[in-house]
C-alpha cells in the first residue's frame, strides 16, 4: 500500500491568525504572514525555530519564560517573540549574541530547579526542556548550595535538614496520566490548555514567584476529585514529564505514528496512534484533524484498553441451543454452521424470514457489505442499523423539508455563529470536543439558548452561561418549537427575503397561518410545556434577531413519538430566520455514535439503497442489480422493532447482528429478549459476549478499529480514514468476516463468491454506485486527510456547507407541526417522567468503556431525582430505589439533584446490570419507529437492592456465557 | 405484532397527515405505509381492516385500500 504522508505538524509556537498580509524580514529572509501573527510564528513559517518554553500553538502566548527573546531593529530591548505581533517592514534578528546570552541565562535558572534524571525520565527524548537546553547550548549550571544547606528547590524529597517543604509527591489519582510537581517549570501551558482548548478551567497556578505550582481544583483536591474531565489537553501541552501519560511511563516513547479516527462518538476526532512495533503507546489528537483541530476527550484519548481486555473473544463459537454452553470451533465450522442454518431457515420459513442489523460503530465498508449481504445474498431488504433507534427521524424530517437528511454545516462553522440553540443534546457529555469548540465561541461572546428538561452543564459552567434555558416537560418538544415559530411569525421577525427566494412561498403562507393561531402561543402552551412564556418569547427574539443562528440537536429531539415532527419544526425555524447556507448557521444533528451518518449513507435502512434512494425505484435498483448480478426486492424490509415483532409472531427466524447489542440498547428489554429467544439462528459478530449474545447460536469474534482499514463518516458528513495499526487478534477484520459468511451462504446456494481483498475496493464500489460518493477514493482521502460528501464531479473537494445556493430538493418546504401528546402519560400509578441519556466517560452500552479505567468516573447507572420528589418518597442520597413502568422494573441507586425538574427523573443505560431499558416502552416515532426512550411514565420507591428481574437476568446471563473448555 | 401496537402505529401516522393542509391525506398515509411498512405489516393491517378495523382511525381504513 502507498505510504500516507503525515502533513506538517510542527509546533508553530502561537495560534494562526487570519488578516491582511504583513511582510517583514527575519534573519535576512522575507516572510509574509497575516496581520496579528506573532514574530515567533512568522519565524516558524520561514523555517526558523526560535527557542521557547511557555508558548505552544494550541494556546495564546503568555510571555513568561523569556526564552524566545529576539532583537528588532529600531526597538529597544529584547522583546519576547511569542507576544510581539508582526509589523510591516519589521527587521528581526533571532540569533544575535545578545539574545543567545539571555537564553542561556534563562535556561540555567530553569535547570537549577529541575532534577537531572533525564536518562530515566519518562519524557526522555520527548521533552522540550531537554531540547531547549540543547538548543541554547547550556553547558553548566553555576548555582551552588550554600554551605551546610541545600539549594532551594522543588525536586529533592529530602535535603540535609530533613523534609523539603517545597517538595510535593506525584499525583497519580487520574487513571491515565500523572502530575509530578517536581518537574514542573510553571510555564502555565497546561492551565491555558484547560481554559482555552477544553474550557473546563480545572487548573490554576497556586502561589507566587518561586512558590508557584500548578494545582487542580482547590488545595484539598487531586486531579481526580477536581473538575478535571481528563481530556488530556494539558498533558498534550506540557513540555516536560510533569503531566505524562501513564502508558508512556510504562512503555517508553513511541517510534512511529499512524493517523486514524476515534471510534466512539459522532464528532469523529482524528488521532495519531503512536506505536512501538504493534503496541499502541498512546493516542494523541491530531492537529490537522478537521473535526477536532487537535483536541480530544477522555474516551478517544485514553479509553482504548478494551482492545486487549481479557474478556475479548478471539475464537468463533457455536451452540445448538441457547441453553447449551458455547463450543469453540474453527472459522470454517462456525461459518458453515451459520450458513446452513440461515439457508435452512429460508427454505422452511421463506426468503424474508432472516435479516441483518448493522452497527453505527462499524466502518462504512463493513455496513455496506452487511446490507449487501441482506439484499444480494439473503435476497430481501431486512437490513436495519442502530441509527433506527437514534437518528432515523433526522433522516425523515430533514429529507422532507430540505431534501436530504444531512447536517448542513461543518464543525468549524461554530466559530462564526452568534446565537446557538442546543435542543435535546448534552454536548459536554455526548459530543465533548464539539462542546469545547462551542464553549470557546460562547466565551468570545456568542449567545446560547438551551432547550432541555435537565439543567445540563452548558446552562451554567465556568465562564459560560446560557442566555435562556427552557426546561420543558419531556415530550413537549413540538409544542415548544412551534411556540418559538409562533413568536417569530406573529412578531414579524422572520426573514421574508430568504423565504421568498429559497422556500415555497405558498407552503410558507399555510404554515404561517397555522403557527399564528393563538393556541400555539407561548402563553397558551406554557401550562403544557412548563416553559415560562416570557422566557420563550425572549429566546425566540434572540434567535431571530441575534445574527447568525445555528441549531444543534441530539437524541432528546429524535427519540420521541413526535421525533420526526420536531426535526421538521427545527428545519422550519432555520428557514424562517434565514439561517441556512452559510457559515455560522444551519441545522446540525449531533450524531451519537461514530458512524451513524455513514451507516445511514450506506443503505442500511430497509427501505433505501445506498445514497438514500428508495428500493421501490426501478432505476436505482437497476444500478445495484447490474453491479451485483442479482435482482433486488422492490418492497421495504423490516425495521429492528418490526423484526422483533415478526420474531415473536414466528415469521422472522434468523439474524446476523454486527457490532450491536440490541438487548441492552433497544427499548423494552423483555420484548427484545422474547424476540431473540423466538429466533432459531442468531449470529452475533462482536468483540465481547455482549448481552444479545446470551440469545445467540453463533458467535463470530470481531476486530477493533485499531485492527482494520476503513472509513467513518462523522456528524458533519466528513469521511475520515480508519487505519490498521496492528493485526486483528481474532484473525480477520470485520469486513472479511462478513465476506466469509456471504461466501459460505453463496456456496450453499451456488452463487458467485465475493472477492474483495481490501476495503478500498469496497469504497470503489460505493463510489461507482452512489452519486454523492462518486469522487471518493482512498487515494483522495490520503491526499486530503478527509472529505465531506457530496464529493463528486461538481464538488471534487467535497462539500463543507450544504444548500448554499438552493435546497437539495429545490425550494425549502415548511411543514405544519401539530403537537400531539404522547400516549405515554403519567397517572396515579406512574406519576413521574423518566428520560435517559449518557455521561462523558461511558459510551452507549458501555461494552468498550466499561472495560477501561473510565469506570472510575461512572461505575454504575444512578437515578437523578429532584429533592422534592425524593422527600415525598422518603429517599436519601445513595439509597437503592425501585424504578418501575408499565413495561418492567429495575433497581438502582438514587442521586438527589436539582438538575432535574420536579416530576422528572433521569438515568443512563451504560450498565447491563441496571438495564434501564427494561423500563422503557415500545412507543415510537410515528414516521420511523425510532423508540421513545426519552419519555416513560414511572414510579420510584424505596428498595433493598436489585430487583428479582435483575437477579434472574444475571443468572441467565451467566448461564448462557459458559464456554466449554477446548478439546484436548 | 400485537393488534393494539399495530393500530397505535397506524393511527399515529394518520394523526400526522390529518394535521397537514391539502386534500390527499388518505393517499399520503397510504404512501407512507407503502414506503415504510414491510408487506407482512401491511397484510396484517389489511386483515385487521377486513375484520372491522377495530380501533383504527377512519383515515387509516380509507388508506388501507390503497396500500
Ligand atoms: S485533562 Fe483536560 S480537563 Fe483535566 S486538567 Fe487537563 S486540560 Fe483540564
Ligand atoms: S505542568 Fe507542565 S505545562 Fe503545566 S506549568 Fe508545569 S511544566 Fe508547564
Ligand atoms: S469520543 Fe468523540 S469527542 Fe471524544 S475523542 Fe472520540 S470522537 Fe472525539
Ligand atoms: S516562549 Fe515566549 S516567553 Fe516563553
Amino acid at each position: 500500500m502507498k505510504d500516507f504522508i503525515i502533513p506538517d505538524d510542527r509546533d508553530m509556537g502561537t495560534p494562526a491568525r487570519t488578516g491582511a498580509p504583513v511582510t517583514l524580514t527575519i534573519d535576512g529572509f522575507e516572510v509574509t504572514v497575516p496581520e496579528g501573527t506573532s514574530v515567533m510564528r512568522a519565524a516558524a513559517e520561514a523555517g526558523i525555530s526560535v527557542p521557547k518554553l511557555c508558548a505552544t500553538d494550541s494556546v495564546e502566548a503568555f510571555g513568561s519564560c523569556r526564552l524566545c527573546v529576539v532583537e528588532i531593529e529600531g526597538r529597544r530591548g529584547t522583546p519576547s517573540s511569542c507576544t510581539t505581533p508582526v509589523a510591516p517592514g519589521m527587521v528581526v534578528h533571532t540569533g544575535s549574541s545578545k539574545v543567545r546570552k539571555i537564553r542561556r541565562g534563562v535556561m540555567e535558572l530553569y535547570i537549577s530547579d529541575h532534577p537531572l534524571d533525564c536518562l530515566t525520565c519518562s519524557a526522555n527524548g520527548d521533552c522540550e526542556l531537554q531540547d531547549m537546553a540543547g538548543a541554547v547550548g547550556l553547558r553548566d549550571v553555576r548555582y551552588t548550595a550554600p554551605e551546610g544547606g541545600a539549594l532551594d528547590n522543588h525536586f529533592e524529597a529530602r535535603n540535609t535538614s530533613g523534609e523539603n517543604h517545597r517538595y510535593l509527591p506525584k499525583d497519580e489519582s487520574n487513571p491515565y496520566f500523572t502530575y509530578d510537581p517536581s518537574k514542573c517549570i510553571v510555564c502555565s501551558r497546561c492551565v491555558r490548555a484547560c481554559e482555552e482548548v477544553q474550557g473546563t478551567f480545572a487548573l490554576t497556578i497556586e502561589g507566587r514567584g518561586f512558590d508557584s505550582r500548578v494545582s487542580a481544583g482547590n488545595a484539598l483536591d487531586d486531579f481526580l476529585s477536581s473538575d478535571c474531565v481528563s481530556c488530556g489537553a494539558c498533558v498534550q501541552a506540557c513540555p516536560t514529564a510533569t503531566l505524562q501519560e501513564k502508558s508512556v511511563v510504562e512503555l517508553g516513547t513511541p517510534e512511529r505514528s499512524v493517523v486514524t479516527t476515534c471510534a466512539y462518538c459522532g464528532v469523529g476526532c482524528s488521532f495519531k496512534a503512536e506505536m512501538q512495533g504493534d503496541t499502541l503507546v498512546r493516542m494523541v489528537p491530531w492537529k490537522n484533524g478537521k473535526a477536532n483541530r487537535g483536541h480530544s476527550c477522555v474516551k478517544g484519548r485514553f479509553a482504548y484498553g478494551y482492545a486487549h481486555h481479557q474478556d475479548r473473544i478471539l475464537n468463533p463459537m457455536i451452540r445448538e441451543n441457547i441453553t447449551d454452553p458455547w463450543r469453540e470451533v474453527s472459522w470454517d465450522e462456525a461459518l458453515s454452521f451459520a450458513a446452513s442454518r440461515m439457508r435452512g431457515l429460508q427454505e422452511t420459513y421463506g426468503q424474508k424470514s432472516i435479516g441483518v442489523i448493522t452497527s453505527s460503530r462499524c466502518t462504512n465498508e463493513e455496513t455496506y457489505l452487511v446490507q449487501k449481504l441482506a439484499r444480494a445474498v439473503f435476497m430481501n431488504n431486512n437490513t436495519d442499523t442502530c441509527a433506527r433507534v437514534c437518528h432515523s427521524p433526522t433522516g425523515y424530517g430533514l429529507g422532507q423539508t430540505f431534501g436530504t437528511s444531512a447536517g448542513t454545516q461543518d464543525f468549524d462553522s461554530v466559530e462564526h455563529t452568534d446565537v446557538v440553540i442546543v435542543i435535546g443534546a448534552n454536548p459536554t457529555d455526548g459530543h465533548p470536543v464539539f462542546a469545547s469548540r462551542l464553549k470557546k465561541r460562547l466565551r468570545a461572546g456568542a449567545k446560547l439558548i438551551v432547550i432541555d428538561p435537565r439543567r445540563i452543564d452548558l446552562v451554567k459552567s465556568a465562564h459560560v452561561e446560557a442566555a435562556h434555558h427552557l426546561p420543558l416537560r419531556p415530550g413537549t418538544n413540538v409544542a415548544v418549537v412551534t411556540a418559538l415559530a409562533h413568536t417569530i411569525v406573529t412578531e414579524k421577525l422572520y426573514d421574508e427575503e430568504f423565504i421568498r427566494t429559497r422556500c415555497d412561498w405558498d407552503e410558507f403562507q399555510a404554515y404561517a397561518e397555522f403557527v399564528s393561531d393563538p393556541r400555539h402561543s407561548p402563553e397558551a402552551t406554557e401550562e403544557l410545556t412548563r416553559v415560562p412564556a416570557a422566557e420563550l418569547r425572549a429566546a425566540a427574539r434572540l434567535f431571530a434577531t441575534g445574527g447568525n443562528g445555528a441549531i444543534y440537536y441530539g437524541l432528546g429531539v429524535t427519540e420521541h413519538s413526535q421525533g420526526s415532527t420536531t426535526v421538521m419544526g427545527i428545519a422550519n425555524l432555520a428557514m424562517l430566520t434565514g439561517n441556512v447556507g452559510r457559515p455560522g448557521v444551519g441545522v446540525n444533528p449531533l450524531r451519537g455514535q461514530n458512524n451513524v451518518q455513514g451507516s445511514c449513507d450506506m443503505g442500511s435502512f430497509p427501505h433505501e439503497l445506498p445514497g438514500y434512494r428508495h428500493v421501490k425505484l426501478p432505476e436505482v435498483r437497476k444500478i445495484f442489480e447490474d453491479a451485483w448480478g442479482v435482482s433486488i426486492d422492490p418492497e421495504p424490509g423490516l425495521r429492528i422493532p418490526n423484526m422483533l415483532d415478526a420474531a415473536v409472531d414466528g415469521t422472522f427466524k434468523g439474524l446476523y447482528c454486527q457490532g450491536e447489542d440490541i438487548l441492552q440498547s433497544d427499548p423494552d428489554t423483555k420484548h427484545v429478549a422474547a424476540g431473540l429467544a423466538a429466533m432459531e439462528c442468531v449470529i452475533v459478530h462482536d468483540l465481547f459476549l455482549n448481552e444479545t449474545a446470551n440469545y445467540a447460536h453463533v458467535f463470530l469474534p470481531g476486530s477493533t478499529f485499531l485492527e482494520k482499514d476503513g472509513t467513518f463518516t462523522n456528524a458533519e458528513r466528513r469521511i475520515n480514514r480508519v487505519r490498521k495499526v496492528m493485526a486483528p487478534m481474532n484473525g480477520y477484520s470485520d469486513w472479511e468476516v462478513t465476506q466469509l459468511l456471504a461466501n459460505a451462504m453463496l456456496k450453499e446456494s451456488g452463487g458467485a463468491n465475493w472477492t474483495y481483498t481490501h476495503p478500498s475496493q469496497i469504497m470503489d464500489e460505493i463510489a461507482a454506485t452512489t452519486p454523492s460518493f462518486a469522487g471518493v477514493t482512498y487515494d483522495l482521502l490520503d491526499e486530503k486527510g478527509s472529505v465531506q460528501w457530496p464529493c463528486n464531479e461538481d464538488h471534487p473537494d467535497g462539500t463543507p456547507l450544504m444548500h448554499v445556493d438552493g435546497f437539495m430538493r429545490g425550494k425549502g418546504r415548511f411543514i405544519v407541526t401539530e403537537y400531539v401528546a404522547t400516549d405515554e402519560k403519567t397517572g396515579p400509578r406512574f406519576p413521574l417522567l423518566l428520560t435517559t441519556g449518557r455521561v462523558l466517560s461511558q459510551y452507549n452500552v458501555g461494552a468498550q468503556t466499561r472495560r477501561t479505567a473510565n469506570s472510575i468516573w461512572h461505575g454504575e447507572d444512578v437515578l437523578e431525582i429532584h429533592p422534592h420528589d425524593a422527600e415525598n418518597r422518603g429517599l436519601h442520597e445513595g439509597d437503592w430505589v425501585k424504578l418501575a413502568s408499565r413495561s418492567g422494573e429495575t433497581a438502582l441507586r438514587a442521586h438527589i439533584t436539582e438538575r432535574v425538574a420536579p416530576g422528572v427523573v433521569y438515568t443512563t443505560f451504560h450498565h447491563p446490570d441496571t438495564q434501564a431499558n427494561v423500563v422503557t416502552t415500545d412507543f415510537s416515532d410515528w414516521a420511523t419507529n425510532c423508540p421513545e426512550y426519552k419519555v416513560t411514565a414511572v414510579q420510584v420507591s424505596a428498595s433493598n437492592g436489585p430487583s428479582e428481574w435483575q437477579e434472574d437476568y444475571a443468572a441467565q446471563a451467566e448461564q448462557s456465557r459458559r464456554i466449554l473448555p477446548a478439546a484436548e | 405484532m400485537s393488534p393494539e401496537k399495530m393500530v397505535h402505529m397506524a393511527n399515529q401516522i394518520a394523526t400526522f397527515f390529518k394535521s397537514q393542509p391539502g386534500e390527499d391525506q388518505a393517499e399520503r398515509v397510504a404512501g407512507h405505509l407503502r414506503d415504510f411498512w414491510e408487506p407482512r405489516m401491511r397484510e396484517q393491517l389489511k386483515a385487521h381492516v377486513a375484520k372491522g378495523g377495530d380501533g383504527l382511525d377512519d383515515l387509516v381504513i380509507e388508506a388501507s385500500e390503497r396500500v
